[in-house]
């Protein structure tokens, strides 16, 4: 039963660790709460399911056209509400404000077209086989998810430490004035965080689409919550810290739900997150840093 | 004629009530704001004030009057008390924490007895009527009024501009600060139960995050220098997709896109303190021609 | 009156000051000079309670006034104002006198609520004492307008009046030539002295020696974080030290 457990809990960490890893980013590279990442997930997970039942896609196909329909998103929310207020001198949450405007068209749009019903992937896209890794029963979908969101996070730590423009995007994360000094393309740096991160959270929100197995306009919203837990408890914009605290949060929902009790699952992750900004504002494992703007 | 007035009443005056308790919501967020301060507390500090007056009135028998000044304090205790370590933090650390707080505060109604749970309250006495909103917010428009041009709002507005320059003026920032939040404690509690006294029905669902976010919006849209912002924004976003409502789902899109246009094109919102001098030259220049 | 004893400050590994003491007399007016990055404004800081010093102590009065938050420091009698002006912009100069003014204030919220007679008469009395204090840096003309709107010398000149506004018998004044040209300077000097024969202790950091010479009675200097030189104005223009450690020679001549 606890084993079981581990399994639900690695399934839910991943995704979380997923969504919140480019909501980190964003937030470490622009200094924005983009609270739009919770509308991009759930345009990612309507855009794979379209594929799965409007063109028959395969699993990778799916998730190729959700993160491309969600960095797309992410691109024009750039373009239109955020990056034109880099340019002026604004109050500082006018940018925080913008994304909270385009969370609202996409989600009252999405609810126009699909309604507030739920939908499901079709009842054999993933099959239902299950597979025993050391005394851990994992579903096949367990282990997709796990596997594809672990190879996602590879891969964007790869692309910040080793290619040329993911070491632009740090240069621009640390001081944006001096990544600018150095001949680094800030504002494309900018939109290209912004759209990869957003790709992200499409993905994320097919996996999640996946994993519950029910895909609803209204899905953005508590994914949202729980990915501004994930990065205040991994310490803002720092993405091993977001990796780390989507798993301490799959994991107390998951044992808090089956030792505790289902209603108070909310609760954890927001009381904790209380806590912790109480007890030390930087996050577990992030570092105070001050960035003068 | 009459008759279309009462019918007309009849159908709107619930937006109309509804328009009041937005504006004192936007105004509890405006007294944190104007010390620099962005708390989205204030959907759970009204949803704490409209369980305990609603329970008030409806369990207790208790006069209207008295279950709304209650309804009013208990936010206001609650946030001093969680004001005192919270405002320690800045910018979006406190907006974060707020955020925090209030989810706990939606959990802990919904999973209380006596506040009927996820069900939510229902059959909440209908007491509120149009002359108890008019009074209330009366009441707050000469309050802010009255602060603006006091040694109170002077010390706000410093701490707001530059809070390091404050303080060796010798002004205690957070002592101000904590009681700034909890005077929007209140103001969102009285409001919370002037709302629960004319639904007739009220659930956790409407004290979340998204009012929360809703309440800064209003702020924001309307513009956080002066008082008539915040009560234009919660008007405008309130009356709007009314307005709309043949565009069905959609019309909700519409309130997200004014809010783009007005942070792209308005920065300090629709009212800031250049309207009303703006506002005068216009019409001088009329008379002059 | 003031006393710092043993200061230092480290910023994570870097010795920004080292064992710095100084005292400064009452009724003079004292220098703190040394070039860029020597360290003043974190003497300052620390004084006036922004920065904690890693270790020393700051005495006012006789008083241990180390670690002490700003806003109780400025109740004892601090005042100070800064390099990079900080005057609050959208308020108009009156406000900004007022905000300085704050401690004088008594009325509760009752009496603004209420518009009660002690409220008015509060109000009335310290607008005219703000006024007042406007006069000494003649910017009373201009009373109610924001200070966004006035030029960089007069913001200069109402961040001293603002910090007078607050009673200090000490006032920490961070490099008022800053930015300003030599007529602007020369002024904002008779200013200062003027200030100084009111009462007021003054503690003056500056870069540039000449601006200060003419009007300090004590200087001390600071180079890289330490302390290397002390004496009136003679002293320290004949100190060869002064001299090669950082100082131009023509400076000294002009």
């Amino acid at each position: 039963m606890f084993l079981q457990q581990i399994a639900n809990a690695l399934a839910l960490s991943a995704v979380y660790s997923l969504f919140a890893i480019g909501f980190t980013l964003i937030f470490g590279v622009l200094e924005v709460i983009t609270l739009a990442h919770g509308a991009v997930f759930m345009m990612g997970a309507f855009a794979g399911l379209i594929a799965v039942t409007k063109f028959n896609a395969g699993l990778a196909s799916t998730l190729l056209v959700s993160m491309i329909v969600s960095g797309l998103a992410g691109y024009l929310i750039d373009l239109i509400a955020v990056g034109p207020l880099r340019k002026r001198k604004f109050h500082h949450l006018a940018p925080m404000i913008a994304t909270i405007g385009c969370a609202t068209i996409i989600t009252s749009t999405y609810q126009g077209i699909f309604g507030a019903e739920a939908y499901r992937f079709p009842f054999d896209f993933v099959p239902s086989t299950s597979y025993d890794i050391v005394g851990i029963q994992l579903t096949l979908l367990q282990l997709i998810i796990i596997g594809i969101s672990l190879f996602l996070m590879v891969v964007l730590i790869f692309f910040l430490n080793k290619t040329r423009w993911g070491k632009a995007v740090r240069a621009v994360a640390e001081n944006p004035r001096t990544a600018a000094l150095l001949g680094i393309p800030v504002e494309q740096v900018f939109r290209l965080t912004m759209s990869i991160s957003s790709a992200f959270g499409g993905a994320a929100g097919v996996l999640t689409g996946l994993n519950f197995n029910t895909i609803h306009t209204f899905m953005g919203g508590p994914i949202l919550h729980r990915g501004i837990a994930v990065i205040i408890l991994g310490g803002m914009g720092d993405i091993r810290g977001a990796m780390a605290g989507g798993l301490i949060l799959g994991f107390s929902e998951i044992l808090s739900v089956a030792y505790i009790s289902s209603d108070f699952r909310d609760a954890i992750s927001f009381g904790l997150l209380f806590l912790i900004l109480l007890v030390r504002p930087s996050g577990i494992f992030g570092k105070v840093i001050e960035r003068k703007g | 004629m009459p008759e279309l007035i009462t019918s007309f009443w009849q159908t709107y005056n619930t937006l109309f009530y509804t328009v009041f308790v937005h504006g004192m919501l936007a105004l509890s967020i405006y007294i944190t704001l104007s010390c620099g301060q962005l708390s989205l507390g204030n959907a759970a500090f009204m949803g704490i004030g409209a369980y305990t007056a609603a329970l008030l009135t409806m369990k207790a028998g208790a006069p209207f009057g008295i279950s709304l000044i209650a309804g009013g304090f208990l936010p206001a205790v609650v946030a001093l008390i969680i004001g005192i370590p919270t405002l320690r933090l800045s910018g979006v650390y406190l907006a974060m924490a707020t955020l925090g707080f209030g989810e706990v505060v939606r959990v802990v109604i919904l999973n209380m007895e006596i506040t009927g749970g996820s069900l939510g309250l229902n059959g909440v006495p209908l007491k509120t009527e149009l002359w108890h909103l008019i009074l209330v917010m009366g009441i707050l428009i000469y309050f802010f009024i009255k602060l603006r041009n006091s040694r109170f709002g002077r010390i706000l507005e410093a701490i707001n501009e530059d809070e390091v320059a404050a303080s060796v003026m010798g002004i205690r920032a957070t002592y101000y600060k904590v009681w700034a939040f909890a005077i929007g404690a209140f103001i969102a509690g009285v409001a919370g139960g002037l709302n629960a006294h004319f639904t007739f029905f009220i659930s956790p669902r409407e004290y979340g995050f998204e009012p929360a976010v809703d309440i800064l919006t209003f702020a924001v849209l309307g513009g956080t220098r002066t008082l008539w912002g915040p009560l234009a924004g919660s008007t405008i976003l309130t009356i709007l997709p009314e307005l709309f409502r043949f565009l069905g789902p959609y019309r909700l899109a519409l309130n997200g896109i004014i809010l783009v246009l007005v942070v792209l094109y308005l920065p300090n919102g629709i009212v800031n303190r250049d309207t009303f001098t703006n506002l005068k030259r216009f019409f001088k220049k009329e008379e002059n021609a | 009156m003031l006393k710092g004893e043993h200061i230092t400050k480290d910023f994570g590994g870097l010795r920004v000051l080292g064992d710095v003491s100084f005292e400064v007399k009452e009724g003079l007016i004292f220098g703190l000079i040394g070039p860029n990055g020597a360290g003043k404004t974190t003497v300052f800081n620390i004084i006036s309670g922004l920065l904690k010093p890693t270790s020393g102590r700051v005495t006012f009065d006789g008083r241990d006034i180390t670690n002490r938050p700003p806003y109780e420091i400025t109740g004892y009698g601090i005042s100070r104002t800064f390099q990079n002006i900080r005057v609050f912009r959208e308020m108009t100069l009156l406000e900004n006198v007022l905000v300085g003014m704050h401690r004088l204030f008594s009325y509760s919220a009752f009496s603004m609520f209420f518009d009660l007679p002690k409220k008015r008469s509060e109000e009335k009395d310290l607008r005219e004492k703000a006024f007042e204090i406007l006069s000494i840096v003649r910017l009373t003309e201009k009373a109610d307008l924001k200070a966004e709107s006035l030029s960089y010398g007069e913001q200069r000149k109402l961040e001293l009046a603002r910090a007078l506004a607050t009673e200090p018998k000490l006032l920490l004044i961070d490099e008022p030539a800053a930015g300003m040209n030599p007529a602007e300077t020369e002024e904002l000097m008779e200013e200062i002295v003027h200030i100084n024969g009111k009462g007021y202790t003054i503690c003056l950091i500056e870069h540039d020696m000449k601006v200060v010479m003419g009007i300090c009675s004590h200087i001390a200097v600071l180079n890289f974080g330490e302390l290397i030189a002390e004496g009136s104005p003679d002293d320290i223009k004949a100190n060869p030290e002064v001299i090669e450690a950082y100082l131009g020679k023509e400076e000294l001549s002009a």
